[in-house]
């Protein structure tokens, strides 16, 4: 299992920044290669790399991963944060992909047309609001605990605290009613390995700008 | 583990087809509770038996569990259609979700609107054409084992065989320079339980129609 993971991605969040997110909160370290023109990803296409010619691709221990939920189940198997037995897994699972709908939503806004824009903007802030933050919330409620699942960090957390981040991007007072994700997103953002990917200078990266959306449509992502 | 897991959702394939496919191959039983109108939904929502408020959801093992592939996941493990190990799992992960990719395509083309629909059938065509299929195709050839993954059937096999079925009621020549998904499909198939599922009278859905369609919108309100 030589070397550090290597991920095949363009230099921005999309589909990779999960990824990327789960790897820095295991402190892991792992290299990128950035897809900068078409050409680039024609040469991982053409030399049979992935699978169904899309990035993220991933290489870890000797395998060509694509697909980000395969890519991420790895990786949370690896590292030890996907619960300790199948029906915690089962709850991880169930509280990822919720993170992952609105997740979904909230990354494809800025490539909504103009003239959809509000309307989607409204949709997000009601699911928000009265679908998603309230499940979290209910389930740390529920069992008073730190974590989601287990009394321990899994995956489920950090995928959660990810999206928080994004919601308060979107609109900060979203968080305003949920105490209990707010002590969350701290007390992740305060673990070793989080903070330094917090900090400027990491692989984190920003928000999409007009720039990336434009080679994000060249690419057809 | 008392009981039989119980599947709630309405009378149609949607998301939860791929469930009832996983379930029935395993060769265990299962119970449907099906949404007829938006109350049952509207019950189901206020009683708190959905986390994020959708279905699919089943109960098992003590669980009401939500989320497709959360139900997938634990379902493939319990009855071991997993891989042995984590990198199994990866490539099962892997193929799976190159076939739901496919599998969304061609399951949200009748919600498409009809100025639309060409166009959608025709990237669907050209994605199976050159891109999902041959990578299947060529999973098979590089090992020419029976199934995709250590030699022996996993969830991956059970989600490309259903999806072949599809893509074979969409157009049966896709499949045609194929032989090795053809063998598979053949093969999983004939497995005493994937071939009880097939027969009529079994929990498998067949193709939704305009009402069936209808009856959704009514249901889930879009």
């Amino acid at each position: 299992m030589a070397g550090k993971p290597t991920l095949h991605y363009f230099n921005g969040r999309g589909r990779m920044e999960c990824i990327r997110w789960l790897l820095a909160a295991a402190g892991v370290e792992f290299e990128e290669k950035f897809i900068e023109k078409p050409e680039d990803l024609d040469k991982l296409k053409n030399d049979g790399s992935l699978m169904f010619q899309q990035v993220p691709m991933v290489e870890i221990d000797g395998m060509k991963l694509v697909q980000t939920r395969a890519i991420l189940n790895y990786i949370a198997t690896k590292y030890n944060l996907y619960g300790k037995d199948m029906k915690e897994r089962a709850l991880i699972d169930m509280y990822s992909e919720g993170v992952a709908d609105l997740g979904e939503m909230i990354m494809h806004f800025p490539l909504c047309p103009p003239a959809e824009k509000d309307a989607k903007l409204t949709l997000i802030r009601e699911k928000t609001t009265n679908r998603y933050l309230p499940a979290f919330e209910n389930v740390l409620k529920s069992h008073g605990q730190d974590y989601l699942v287990g009394n321990k960090l899994s995956r489920a957390d950090i995928h959660l605290v990810e999206l928080l981040y994004y919601v308060e991007e979107l609109d900060p007072s979203l968080l305003a009613n949920f105490p209990l994700l707010k002590a969350l997103k701290a007390r992740v953002s305060s673990l070793l390995a989080v903070k330094k990917f917090l900090q400027p200078g990491s692989q984190r990266k920003p928000p999409m700008d007009e720039k990336i959306i434009k080679v994000k449509k060249v690419f057809r992502f | 583990m008392a009981g039989k897991p119980k599947l709630h959702y309405f009378d149609a394939r949607g998301r939860m087809e791929a469930i009832r496919w996983l379930l029935a191959a395993a060769g265990a039983e299962f119970e449907e509770k099906l949404i007829e109108s938006s109350e049952d939904l509207d019950k189901l929502r206020y009683d708190g038996s959905l986390v994020f408020q959708q279905v699919p959801m089943v109960e098992i093992d003590g669980m009401k569990l939500v989320q497709t592939r959360a139900i997938l996941n634990y379902i493939a493990t319990k009855y071991d259609l997993y891989g042995k190990d984590m990198k199994e799992r990866a490539l099962i992960d892997m193929y799976t979700e190159g076939v739901a990719d496919l599998g969304e395509m061609i399951m949200l083309l009748p919600l498409c609107p009809p100025d639309q629909k060409n166009t959608k059938l025709t990237l669907i065509r050209e994605r199976a054409t050159n891109c999902y299929l041959p990578a299947f195709e060529n999973v098979l050839k590089s090992h020419r084992q029976d199934y995709l993954v250590g030699n022996k059937l996993s969830k991956a096999d059970i989600h490309l065989v259903e999806l072949l079925y599809y893509v074979e009621e969409l157009d049966p020549s896709l499949l045609a320079n194929f032989p090795l998904l053809k063998g598979l499909k053949t093969r999983v198939s004939n497995l005493p339980a994937v071939k009880k599922f097939l027969q009529p009278g079994s929990q498998r859905k067949l193709p939704g129609g305009e009402k069936s369609l209808e009856r959704a919108r009514k249901i889930f309100k879009f």
